[in-house]
Formats: structure tokens, sequence, C-alpha cells
């Protein structure tokens, strides 16, 4: 089913994501019920499966078009829907129920952030070329074609756009050494293996604007002069997959990808790769050797990717977001998005909140948002009630933070100045129930059964973690127990190959240091 | 003790081979074919058989070593059939905040059985996973494919409940 980007004579749009996290909540039965009530009524309606707004905690939200906008109700069970309908809801009517949420792009959830790569995320029909195109789709891309390779690639390196995917490397210099790389075949990767607890942005962004990361990457290949491109797109998200699929045959048809994109003499052609349950595949080496079919097994750096990469071809491999982030860097230029941030962090970045909060989901804003201002001020807290005691931001190895750390700006540099990282952006909220030493535990369990076994520092060293922090938790040799901790941690983040190994001791470190009471010290 | 119920390693179903073949063979000009090959595989015929192996090794002229090091390195193989339906509970650490632990716990309880097991009369494999993408929803449970959110074990009685 399409949908055009105009109401067909006089029908009213109706919105109900078809993002996975709103699905999970009953927004398939949502927009059932709506297309009935509305039968039943006489309304004469067109339902749009748009992604999510990013307002999780009012899933699933139905909009509904208006002269003076979209209006929203959430979070709407299904059951809630005749009722709703009865009070006027396919008309726009501002209810006095709790659904009610008046204009969308009024609410102070929205209003407080800078959405730049999630500026079409929730309000398009992502399967819809027609809607990409319409909010300015492809301006970026034929900004780029316009551009020889090398400008596009100092027009990134301008924009000052660091990797998102966490490392914070800056996306432009690594484009600039695969452009320098002569071969005859090079290749754009994304890593869509988004695996970090905590993180669900790259998900959102395919299942929501999937045109824009194939706009993104095919800007990629253009400035690189790479030929083929791959997304690396984990299993666990059986929805995004077929979304991107859907979208990539559409952009085959429309000349979006293939031979001559729009017209130029650029050829470059996008292919999916399904993980398979293992989170190590999200490291970048790792990730090569899977989509070369083989084990995921880490590989040791030199040679960078960039030079030798996939197949042993030079290789941008960059994350979901620093792709989808390409367009409008082009399109706007790259003064325009350093415009934002802070320090040597500079443009959006797309935070994301999750865990035990009241109001989680997405946060597109400049760099330098505080802590504190995500999680109370946007999240609203705990979702439990009771006090926040620890956040974790940046995935299974980011830092453990307390709430005495909530005046941390979000900036790379000064959260590695406190034995933190920003990450991926993922912020997971505990409150004061949580035991911070079964959370340490849980850091070394899960690297002892996500290492991919090449190093031993990794291999062993999360084993001999575990039983270590074991060790303390029953009240053996504790002082002893911590200094051992303490080394092994030095060694695991000295001797590993890779993050996994060489990160793991940050949230168990970070947890020993702001929480030392939860291991009897 | 010696148990009197034996479970027999389950016998591939004649005609499996070439099945394995077709598939394989279908997909051996992509780049990196290996693993969407044993996507396909299992997709088709519900688990990789140990005899599958040689079958695609041979296709794709690799060591039979190379592709058992593939097929177990990664947890979405499974080596025999699962129940009719998968249930996967999240325990990363965002739904552990709001009570994965304990969801998992109570679905041990109620099926009878542990991670990566299916019960007796063939219909749920329970089993974890580490992050759905639904950390603002938690827990967080995928059935098949569909994705369920703020599960209760209520809810995720109803859920094992539909499970036929």
């Amino acid at each position: 089913m399409t949908f055009s980007a105009t109401p067909i004579d006089g029908s009213i749009k109706v919105f109900v994501p078809r993002d996975a996290a709103a699905r999970s909540v009953g927004a398939d039965e949502v927009a059932e019920r709506i297309e009935a009530a509305a039968k039943a009524t006489g309304h004469q309606i067109e339902v749009v499966r748009n992604g999510s707004r990013g307002m999780l905690w009012l899933e699933p939200l139905v909009e509904v078009e208006t002269p003076h906008g979209r209006v929203g109700y959430g979070p709407v069970a299904p059951e809630d829907v005749d009722g709703l309908v009865a009070a006027g809801m396919l008309d726009g009517a501002a209810l006095t129920v709790g659904a009610y949420l008046g204009v969308v792009e009024e609410l102070p959830w929205m209003k407080r952030q800078q959405r730049l790569t999630f500026a079409r995320v929730g309000v398009i029909d992502p399967r819809s070329a027609d809607d990409h195109a319409e909010y300015e789709g492809n301006a970026g891309l034929r900004k780029a074609l316009s551009m020889t390779p090398a400008e596009v690639v100092e027009e990134v390196v301008d924009s000052g756009l660091r990797g998102r995917g966490g490392a914070g490397f800056p996306t432009g210099i690594k484009w600039r050494t695969v452009l320098g790389a002569a071969s005859d075949l090079k290749f754009v990767c994304c890593n869509a293996d988004e695996g970090d607890s905590g993180t669900f942005a790259d998900r959102m962004l395919i299942e929501g604007d999937p045109f824009t990361l194939i706009e993104g990457m095919t800007i990629a290949a253009y400035a690189v002069g790479a030929g083929e491109g791959y997304v690396y797109l984990r299993s666990e998200y059986p929805d995004a997959v077929e979304t991107l699929n859907a979208a990539i045959r559409t952009a085959r048809d429309l000349g979006w990808l293939g031979k001559n994109i729009l017209g130029s003499d650029l050829d470059f052609d996008l292919h999916v790769r399904v993980g398979a349950g293992a989170y190590i595949c999200g490291e970048e080496t790792s990730m090569l050797e899977s989509l070369e079919g083989k084990r995921g097994m880490v590989r040791a750096k030199p040679p960078i990717p960039a030079l030798e990469g996939l197949f042993g071809r030079p290789t941008v491999v960059n994350n979901v977001l620093s792709l989808a982030t390409i367009p409008t860097i082009l399109a706007n230029g790259a003064a325009t998005y350093a415009g934002y941030g802070m320090g040597r962090s500079l443009g959006t970045n797309v935070f994301q909140l999750g865990g035990n909060v009241a109001r989680g989901g997405i946060v597109e804003t400049a760099f330098g948002i505080t802590l504190g201002e995500l999680v109370n001020d946007l999240g609203g807290g705990t979702a439990s009630g009771r006090p926040t005691r620890a956040v974790q931001v940046g995935g299974p190895l980011g830092a453990y933070l307390p709430v005495e750390l909530f005046d941390l700006p979000m900036d790379y540099e000064a959260f590695a100045a406190v034995g933190a990282m920003v990450g991926h952006g993922g912020i997971v909220v505990f409150d004061e129930t949580v035991d911070m030493s079964a959370m340490a535990r849980f850091a070394f369990e899960f690297c002892a059964e996500e290492s991919c076994g090449k190093c031993t520092p990794c291999r062993v060293g999360a084993v001999r973690g575990v039983e270590t922090i074991d060790r303390i938790r029953n009240g053996e040799d504790r002082k002893k127990n911590l200094v051992l901790l303490d080394d092994l941690c030095d060694l695991m983040t000295d001797g590993s190959l890779c993050a996994m190994g060489g990160l793991t001791p940050l949230p168990v470190r970070s947890a020993v240091r702001h929480f030392g009471k939860d291991f009897g010290s | 003790m010696t148990s009197e119920v034996i479970t027999p390693a389950p016998v591939p179903a004649p005609g499996r081979a070439d099945r394995v073949r077709e598939l394989a063979t279908e997909l051996r000009g992509l780049r990196g074919a290996l693993i969407p090959i044993l996507h396909a595989v299992q997709e088709d015929l519900g688990y990789v058989d140990q005899t599958d192996i040689p079958v695609i090794a041979d296709v794709l002229n690799l060591a039979v070593a190379e592709v058992h090091g593939v097929v177990t390195f990664y947890k979405d193989f499974r080596r025999e059939p699962a129940g009719r339906t998968t249930v996967r509970i999240c325990q990363a650490e965002a739904c552990r905040s709001v009570g994965a632990e304990a969801l998992a716990e109570h679905a041990k309880r109620r099926t009878g059985v542990g991670f990566g097991e299916t019960t007796y009369d063939g219909r749920v494999t329970v089993d974890e996973v580490f992050c759905l993408g639904n950390c603002a929803l938690g827990p967080a449970v995928q059935v098949g494919d569909k994705l369920h959110g703020r599960v209760t074990p209520a809810r995720l009685d109803a859920i094992l409940g539909e499970a036929r």
C-alpha cells in the first residue's frame, strides 16, 4: 500500500506509527480499530503508518491532521479507540480526557529538541519515496553530485561530524583516507549492529526514514569512489530489515540506486546483510569478518579498514546515525551543522532515554545539554517514582554515573575526563533498588558471553572478573579482591585487542568508584 | 543413573540435503555468502543440521571445519529444531532496570524450562536475548518476529498461553 503526500478528496489523515516499539504496545491493533471505527461513523480517513516521534511513553501515539497542525492522542490502547472516535478524535477535537495532547510539534518535549538527523522520523511515511522527496529528500545528494568528491569530503571534515557509533572518530578524516587509497573496488559499510542495551536510534531511523540512510551512503560512495555498499543489520530487528529492504527496492526502481544515480555518472548499489546474534559484530573489524561470511573474530589494527577493509579493499565503515546525518550536512552546509554543539563535539546527537525512566525515547539536541537535563527535565526521572540512583551512558561498555555527576555536559571530552563515554548516546536509568555490584558482575558476565575469544585479556579476564566480584559479594577478603579487581581492569584495558575487553572495565570501575557501598567498602 | 527416555538425534528429513544444496547454490554468488545461506537454511528448514554442513561447504568450496566454525560462532543458528513458538526475553541492562530478571524467573517457573530449552510438548522454546531495541518500553520480549513491550508476568502468561 502506498500513500500520497496530499490527502485524497478531503479524507482525514490519521497517523499511527509502524515503529516496532509502537507495535510492541499495540499500534497495529489501534490502527485496525481506527479503520473500523471510521467506517462505522462515516469518517473518510487515510491511515498513514509513520515512524515514531520518539515519545515512546506515549505510544501508541495517534496523530490527526488538522488545519492548525497534527494533533496527538496518546497513549491510545486498542480498547480506547471507539470512545475516542465517538468523542471526536478523528476531527482533531480537543478532548478533556488524558489522551489528548494538543499539537504534537508544540509539545515541550519536541520544542526542546533540534532535530536534524531525525528531522523526518515520525513525520513521514517511511515507505513513501514521494514523502521523502517532498520533505527535501535527496537535496544533500544533489548538492554532493554538484561538487567534486574531494569537496564533499572536506565539507564533512568541516562539519566536525564524529562517528556516532561510539568511538567518535572524525567521519571526514576517515573518508579522506578512503578517497586517497587507490583501488578499483571500494566499499561503504553501514554498521547497524546496534547491540548496546539502551540504544535504539539506529532502529528507529531505519524504520522511520530509511531513504535518508540510503542517501547518506550514496553520498559517501560518491565522496570516496565506492561502487558497493552493505548495511550490516542485526537479526534482532526484523521490522527494520523489512523496511530497509523495501526502501532499497524502491530506490532502485526510481534510479536513486544503481547505474547513473539521479542522472549522474555515479553507479552505486546497496545490500542488506542480516547479522546472526553476535554482539561483537558491532565492532567494526568483527563486522567486516562477518560480512565476509566468517566467524566474527576481531582483527588487529593496523591495517585500518579505511585502507584494508572488506575483502581487503579500502572501506568506509560508519554508524547509521553518522551516515544519516550526511544529507543534512550537505544540504544545509557544514557551517550550519558545526554551529551546534560545544568544544570538539559539534552538531547534534541523538540521545536515547531508556530503562527505568518515566518519559523514555529519542532526544536529538546539540551536544552540551547536561546529563541531568536529559534524565530529569526530559526523562522526568524514574518510571517507578523512586529516586534515581545511577545511569549508564553509552551501552554495556559505558560507565555507571551517580546523580552527583548530573551537571556533566554531553560532550565526548567531558565524559572521557571522568572515565566515562558518550558512546552511541544511550542513557539507561536505574532507581535506588539497583545493586551495583550485581550490575558490575553482569558487565563481566556479558563480556564472557560475547567475547570473540581471540585475545586472552578479554576471553579469560571476563571470567576471572565474574569470579572476583562473586568473592567480593560473598565477603571473602574484600580488600584484597578489590585490589585484584583493579589490577584485572588495568590488564584488560591495556591488553585487549578491541573495545569489548578494553572497555568492560569502564562499567566495573565506575560502579566500584561511585557506589562502593554495594561492594562492602 | 540411566535415563529411560532417550532423545534421539533428529533424523534429517529425506530430501533435506537436496534442498540445502538448492538454497546454497541459489545464494552462492553473493559476497560473503555463507551467513545468508545459513539464514536461508534455518528459515526454510527450521535449524541447521550437522549433515547440512558438508553440503554447504561443498557448494562454497570451503573446508567443512570453516563452515562448522561459523555455524557454532553465531547464537542465531540452531543445531536442532526449536519449539513451534520461540519466546525470547531481553536480559540486557535497560530491561534489567525494570524487572527483566524476575520476568525470566517467572517464565522458567511457568514453562519448566530454562533458557535455550524447549517444553516437552514442543510448543515453546524460551531463550534470552541481549537487547531488542525497545529499551524505553521494557521489559521487552520477542515472540517469533513480533516485539512486545512493558511485559508483565500476567502478559507473559497470556503470550505463553497463546503459543500453540
